[in-house]
This record gives structure tokens, sequence and C-alpha cells, in this order.
């Protein structure tokens, strides 16, 4: 038969989901895209003008690196791509059109690239990205304006971030801040835009919902329990839906490379990222802590994934709750008889 | 309730061309090619000389070695070679190989068991042993062996009818069209294992098979239909015991160990078959399928029938093959030599038309995790892979890489397109090798060490 002189041998499965990396960063793409609606909404032409430049340095800066380096293409798998909506994310909608320039080169040259690549980072690259430009560049990176269809001052204009920082509730209402008419980053001000992103995500499977529930869950409980102002859940409320906890929860701390890939474990970096966020809105000197948070967590991912293995199939584990339990209710049983 | 197990993947199940025809039979070919080893153990010696003429069902190899299963002649006609041949596996064996006289003479024991054996659970067994029935899911492991040595330990029988994988069928139409005869066959297993109840695993895309089993009487015969998400690896020995009884079966350990044996659905119709008819293993329901097959269907097939007979009398190839596999397209080898011979337990045969493998230049790990969730041993396959990548023995040891069962969920899941199980398979060859080596310099020292001794 001539027709088979050609056959392929190789290990087994000889069958591959459709979904590989490239289906899966374009699913990321489609879930920001509400927030990035919202942006221009409420900020007008700018954020569209630091999203496309963010997006084409971090391709080009990756494209470039790559080929200097005689390394095979990567820009295909459109992780440079959600990069470079990231980093625009969490800039301030007035950032200058060459910030995000640096910003891309920090994220992919430095961070990303340095290291290996797609995978193989520690840091987050756009929040890496943004912590640069924080540290260089203060003033440009904290300078803030109201949202178009706010009735405040412009010249004095305070996040609601800022208030909280201060100790005291904002004056930005809840609805607001669910729709985006507020002021902060381009990426965050939508609570609304971003859930919907966040229920797409988790739909797809793209991620699941321990790292966001656990991240956002821990933030919640401690700012209810340790309530400033008035009103212990308006606290807690503006605390959740202010700055960029919804953003980094759902797209940042998520990110495949820089989370851990056991179960407890992303649950453990949750709840980590969640107190570190609070501890620094409350005695740190910025008012946001979500990027720091992330980034402090993203470096013990190692230690938590090795501290997290799954049990083994067919071994009980020395510990476990079940155990603990087995072990209560006999001896619940035995005194149950003994009496 | 649903039985549902840990990991897993879903992939489509592409069963629908197959599953709508009965099974037919194919013109048998002119010569079949007989391995002697078809099964996990010792290999038989064959029985039979070149010259000889043999009869359909007669032995014509065995292996004294407790585990093994004696292989019968597939067609009546005479022997003109014994001579090494290419098995599925890759290997040279030693095959008998028979030219067909088209007459189908049975063998004088070609006969039904008496009535009486049948209630014994040691004459049960010894008709299995002397059928050659093996574990017909593609695993092989002597059936009469899985039963002898479960005695005192066994308390639960579970019969596979998940058929996880995709595109294969046979075991669904075997249940569909043989129902009574299975349900039979089912019975003899539990009687050959003194216990009293059977649980029969069958995925729930088999609604109907479900309903049909139930209908002529599962229940009253001490026989459970459970039904099983439907989901891969559903069906793997381990996964399946875990989801229907609770207990998992120790790292290296067989199910015996947790008081269960499983047994495919087509060798509960063999055993049926040997029992009752008195027919040894020389058939199996083969589903053919896959992209470049201008046919699906099921079919039997004789033991010793090369894949390119099958194929040409099945419609053949719509398309230019690229991938042909004997098995599923999750854990069956892929084959270069079309002459390879149909065996015990080739439950399908695939003709893939284009690379459904979507292999990738550079695989790129992008730490999704995804391949953690997947597995159904618990394991974690993206460090099992970077220590793989290394030679880092210790490490791999340490991540428990021999626990792996090779079922290739995490492989199928992966975005990156890693080669997962493929590192698995070298990894746990290298351990071998690893550990052979450790072992051999240990006695050599030790052999020193006593001429020493003895020089003193």
């Amino acid at each position: 038969m001539n027709e088979t002189k050609t056959l392929i041998v190789s290990s087994s499965p000889h069958i591959r989901t459709p979904r590989d990396t490239k289906v899966i960063m374009l699913d990321v793409l489609i879930a920001l895209a509400p927030a990035f609606l919202a942006s221009i909404i409420f900020f007008g032409w700018r954020p569209i003008m630091v999203t496309a430049i963010s997006v084409a340095s971090c391709v080009l800066f990756e494209f470039g690196y790559r080929r200097l380096m005689k390394k095979p293409d990567t820009f295909g798998d459109l992780s440079a791509v959600v990069t470079g909506v990231l980093l625009a994310f969490c800039l301030p909608p007035t950032a200058p059109w060459w910030l995000p320039i640096i910003g891309a080169l920090f994220a992919i040259v430095v961070v990303k690239q340095l290291f290996g690549g797609i995978g193989k980072n520690f840091l987050n690259p756009a929040l890496a990205g943004r912590a640069f430009l924080l540290a260089s560049y203060a003033v440009l990176m904290t300078s803030w304006r109201p949202a178009n269809f706010q009735h405040v001052d412009a010249a004095t204009y305070a996040t609601p971030l800022a208030s909280l920082h201060q100790g005291a509730l904002s004056s930005t209402s809840l609805g607001a801040m669910l729709l985006g008419n507020t002021g902060g980053c381009i990426g965050e001000i939508s609570a609304i835009a971003l859930l919907l992103g966040g229920a797409y995500l988790v739909y797809r499977k793209v991620i699941s919902l321990r790292i966001p529930l656990s991240f956002i869950g821990t933030v919640a409980v401690i700012t209810l329990i340790f309530s400033k102002g008035n009103g212990h859940f308006m606290w807690m409320l503006q605390n959740v839906f202010s700055g960029g906890l919804l953003l980094g929860a759902i797209f940042m701390a998520t990110d495949y490379c820089t989370s851990p890939v056991t179960p407890k474990g992303q649950i453990i970096f949750g709840v980590g990222c969640g107190l570190l966020t609070v501890l620094i809105r409350y005695f740190g000197s910025y008012p946001e802590g979500v990027s720091y948070a992330i980034l402090i967590m993203n470096l013990m991912v190692w230690m938590i994934d090795k501290a997290t293995a799954p049990r083994r199939f067919g071994v009980e584990p020395k510990h476990s709750f079940r155990k603990l339990w087995a072990k209560i209710s006999r001896k619940g049983r035995k005194g149950e008889e003994n009496a | 309730m649903l039985f549902k197990s840990h990991g897993g993947v879903h992939p489509k199940d592409m069963k629908a061309p197959a599953n709508q025809t009965a099974i037919s039979t194919i013109p048998q070919p002119a010569q079949v090619v007989i391995p002697m080893s078809q099964h996990i153990g010792a290999p038989c010696t064959p029985l039979v000389a070149v010259g000889d003429e043999v009869k359909l069902g007669q032995k014509i190899g065995e292996a004294k070695a407790p585990v093994s299963a004696p292989v019968h002649a597939s067609v009546s006609g005479k022997v003109v070679a014994i001579e090494p041949r290419l098995n599925n596996l890759g290997n040279m064996v030693t095959a008998v190989i028979i030219e067909n006289d088209f007459k189908d003479t049975p063998a004088e024991t070609l006969v039904p068991a008496p009535e009486d054996d049948l209630e014994d659970p040691d004459k049960i067994a010894a008709i299995i042993r002397e059928a050659g029935i093996v574990g017909m899911g593609g695993a092989t492991f002597p059936t009469a062996f899985k039963i002898t040595s479960g005695w005192g330990k066994v308390d639960t029988v579970i019969i596979n009818g998940a058929e996880c994988e995709p595109y294969i069928t046979s075991d669904h139409r075997t249940m569909l069209e043989h129902p009574v005869e299975l349900l039979k066959g089912i019975q003899l297993i539990m009687r050959a294992c003194k216990v009293e109840k059977a649980y029969f695993g069958i995925e729930l895309n088999k609604k109907f098979a479900i309903e049909l089993l139930n209908f002529h009487g599962a229940a009253e015969m001490g026989i459970e239909i459970v039904p099983l998400k439907c989901q891969y690896p559903q069906g793997a020995e381990k996964t399946l015991i875990q989801t229907i009884t609770g207990r998992e079966v120790p790292p290296g350990g067989l199910p015996a160990q947790v008081g269960c044996a499983v047994f495919n659905t087509f060798t509960s119709y063999s055993v049926y078959r040997a029992c009752y008819e008195g027919w040894p293993a020389i058939e199996r329901v083969v589903t053919v399928s896959g992209s470049a097959i201008a046919e699906p269907k099921n079919v039997k097939v004789r033991v010793g029938t090369p894949m390119q007979w099958v194929f040409e009398q099945t419609g053949g190839f719509q398309k230019e093959p690229w991938k042909i596999i004997m098995g599923g397209p999750m854990m069956g080898l892929a084959q270069y030599d079309l002459a390879v011979p149909c065996g015990k337990g080739t439950a399908s045969l695939l003709a893939f038309a284009e690379d459904e493998d979507k292999t990738v230049e550079n695989p790129t790990c992008i730490r999704c995790g995804q391949c953690i969730s997947a597995c159904p041993m618990n394991l974690q396959p993206i460090y099992m892979y970077i220590y793989e990548e290394k030679g880092d023995i210790e490490m791999m040891q340490k991540l428990n890489l021999t626990d792996c069962v090779e079922c290739g969920a995490c492989t199928y899941i992966c975005p990156g397109r890693l080669h997962l199980t493929h590192a698995f398979k070298t990894g746990k060859a290298k351990i071998q090798a690893y550990n052979a080596a450790l072992k051999a310099k240990e006695e050599a020292e030790k052999a020193k060490a006593e001429e020493k001794k003895e020089e003193k």
C-alpha cells in the first residue's frame, strides 16, 4: 500500500484539546474588553491611546528581544498583548504617551524575557512594570482626574481610595463605583465591567474562582471587622469596589505564571494577597496596596506550591480533617456509650 | 446518584459514526499471524510444528507459568511458518502463521462445559484459563490468574463498561447486542470470584445500554449498574474502583489489596462464550474509526488478522492516513506497519488523516496548572516534566512519577502542547535504569568486600 509509506509514530495520547495558549490569551483579551469600553466611556479617547501604545510596545519589545537573542518568536501566543493591556489598565488616564513605553520595556524585557519568556517569569510583568513606573515617576503615576460625568472640581479631585486612605468614607456613591463613574487607573474604575469579564473567564474555565474569591473575600472580611469611618458595610463595600482590587484579583493575581498551580496553594495565595492589600492600604504610605500585595505573593509561589502538593493517590495523609473527625466522632460515640 | 471521579478531561467522544450500525463480520484473511505472547506474563511455546493441520479453536501455544494464557488457532488450516513477527508493541515475538482453508473445521474442544462445572469456582477458573481469556480492554492481564489470586481478598467485582476513550464503541455495541450473554458472563465471574455483588460501571453516554441491561434483570442477578459521568479516564482501573467503591489502590499495589477485581465488558462476554459455548478467545469486536476511515463501524475480527486486511474489508481509507493507532486515541499505540496482527485486546483500530496531536515546534509551559487538575492520580505533571527534562532522578521519585498511569489526560489538556506523557514514560525508564545500576553497584561493592575478607 503506497499511501501508508509515511505513517507517524509518537507517544499517546493522539488527540489534543483545541484550546491552546493563544485561545486562552484571546479569552483573557475578550474578558478585558468590557473594562476597556468603560474606560473609554468615562475617560474619553486617552485610554485608547495609552492602551494602543502599551500593547504595541509590549509586542515590539517581545519580538525584538527574541529576534536579537535568536530565539523562536513568541509574540503569536498573544501573551505580550495581554501584558500590554494590563499594563495600560494600571496607569492613570492622564499618563503621557511615553510612560507605557518605558513600562513595557521593563515588563517585557527585564521581567519576562530575561528570565526565559512566557511561563518562566516569577513576577507579573504588567504589575512589575507599574511598580517600576510608580517608583520612577511617582507624580505622573498619581495625578488623577475625575470621570467624564462627575461634577467635581478637577484641580482638587481625590480618588475614592485616597479618602479611604485618610480613614473616611468616600463621597463617591457605590453606584458610581460599580458603573465606573469615578477616578482611578484606566482599567480599574468599573466594577461591573470587571466582574463581567471575570464571569466570562470562569465560564470559559480560563481561571478558577479560588484566587479571586479568596483574595476579595479576605479583603472584605478584614475591612468589615476593622472598619473605619461610619458604616461598617459601606466601608467594606467601598474597599472592595474601589481601587485596583477587582482588576488585580480577577486578572493579575490569576496570572498562570506567577500564581500557584495547586488548588490549596491558590487559596493560600489569594488569602495572602488579601491580607497584604489591607495591610498596605491601612498602614502604607500609598493608598493602594493591590499591586504590591500581588508582587510580594508572586515571590512566595514556589514555596506555596511545594508546601501544598496534592495528596498522593492511595495514601492517607499524615494529618487530615477526615482523620481528625474520625477521632473526634469516635470519642464522641464512646462518650455516649459510657453515659 | 451520579458517580464522578477526581481529575479528568472531557474530549469530544466521537463515538457517533461507529455507533449507529450493528456489529458486522468481515471475510477471513488468507493467513493469520498469531503471536505467542498476547498477554502480560510468560510467553507461550508453540504446541504445533510447521506443516501441521490445525482446527478452529485448537490450542497452539501454552506456558506453564501461572501468569499466562494459552493461545488458540483462530482459523482452521495449515501451519506454514513459526517465526518472529512484529507485534503491536513494536517487538518481534514468536508467531504461528496459519494458512486459512476457509472451512472453519471446529476442534474437538469446542464444546460447552457441563452445566455442573459452572457452579464450581475452581472449574470456572480452569475453563477461563484454558480459553486463554485475558483483560480485553487492552491491558491483557490473564483473567484466570486475576480470579484465583483474588480468592480470600476480593469482596467486590467491578465490570468496566466505562469505555471512556473517544471513538471506541465495541463494548457499547456488545452491551446492546448481547445483553443477556453479557450478564450471564458477569454472573460466572462473580461465582468464580466467590462474591455475591458486582458493580457494572457504565458511562452515561450509553443510556440505552444501561436501560437494556436493567430490563434484562441485572439487579436480580446481583449486578448493580452504576451510571458514571462521561469523563476521561473514568475507566482507568484505579479511578473506576475509587469512583464506585471509594477505595483507593495504594501506589504500586493491585486492586485485590482493596478487595476489588475489575473485569472488562468484552472479557465478561468472552467468559460467557467460553463457558456456555466452548469458544476460546479467538475473536474480538473491533471499532474501526477515525477521520481517514471511509465507513466507521464495529466488526468481529479473528485474532491474528493483519490490520491491513481489516482496513481493506471495512471500506478502506477515504483520505491518506497520517497516523494509525491500535487502541484508543488516548492510550493506544501508533503503528508503522500494517502487517501487525490484531490481538485479544484490540478494541479499536483508528486511522487519522491529519495531525490530531496538534504538534507545535516549541512546546512551552505557561504554568496554567490544568495538568494538575486533570491528573486522576493527584500528581503534579508540571513539576515532573521539569525534573524529567533535567534528568533529576531523585526529584522524579519524590514527585511519585512512577504512580503515573500514562492515561494522557495532562497531555490532552496542555495548552502549551508539552509532551508530558511521553516524558513520563521515558522518566520511568530512567528511574528503572538508575535503580538497576544502583543495585548492581551495591552488589559489586558487597562482592568486593567479601573478597577482601577472604583475602584476609
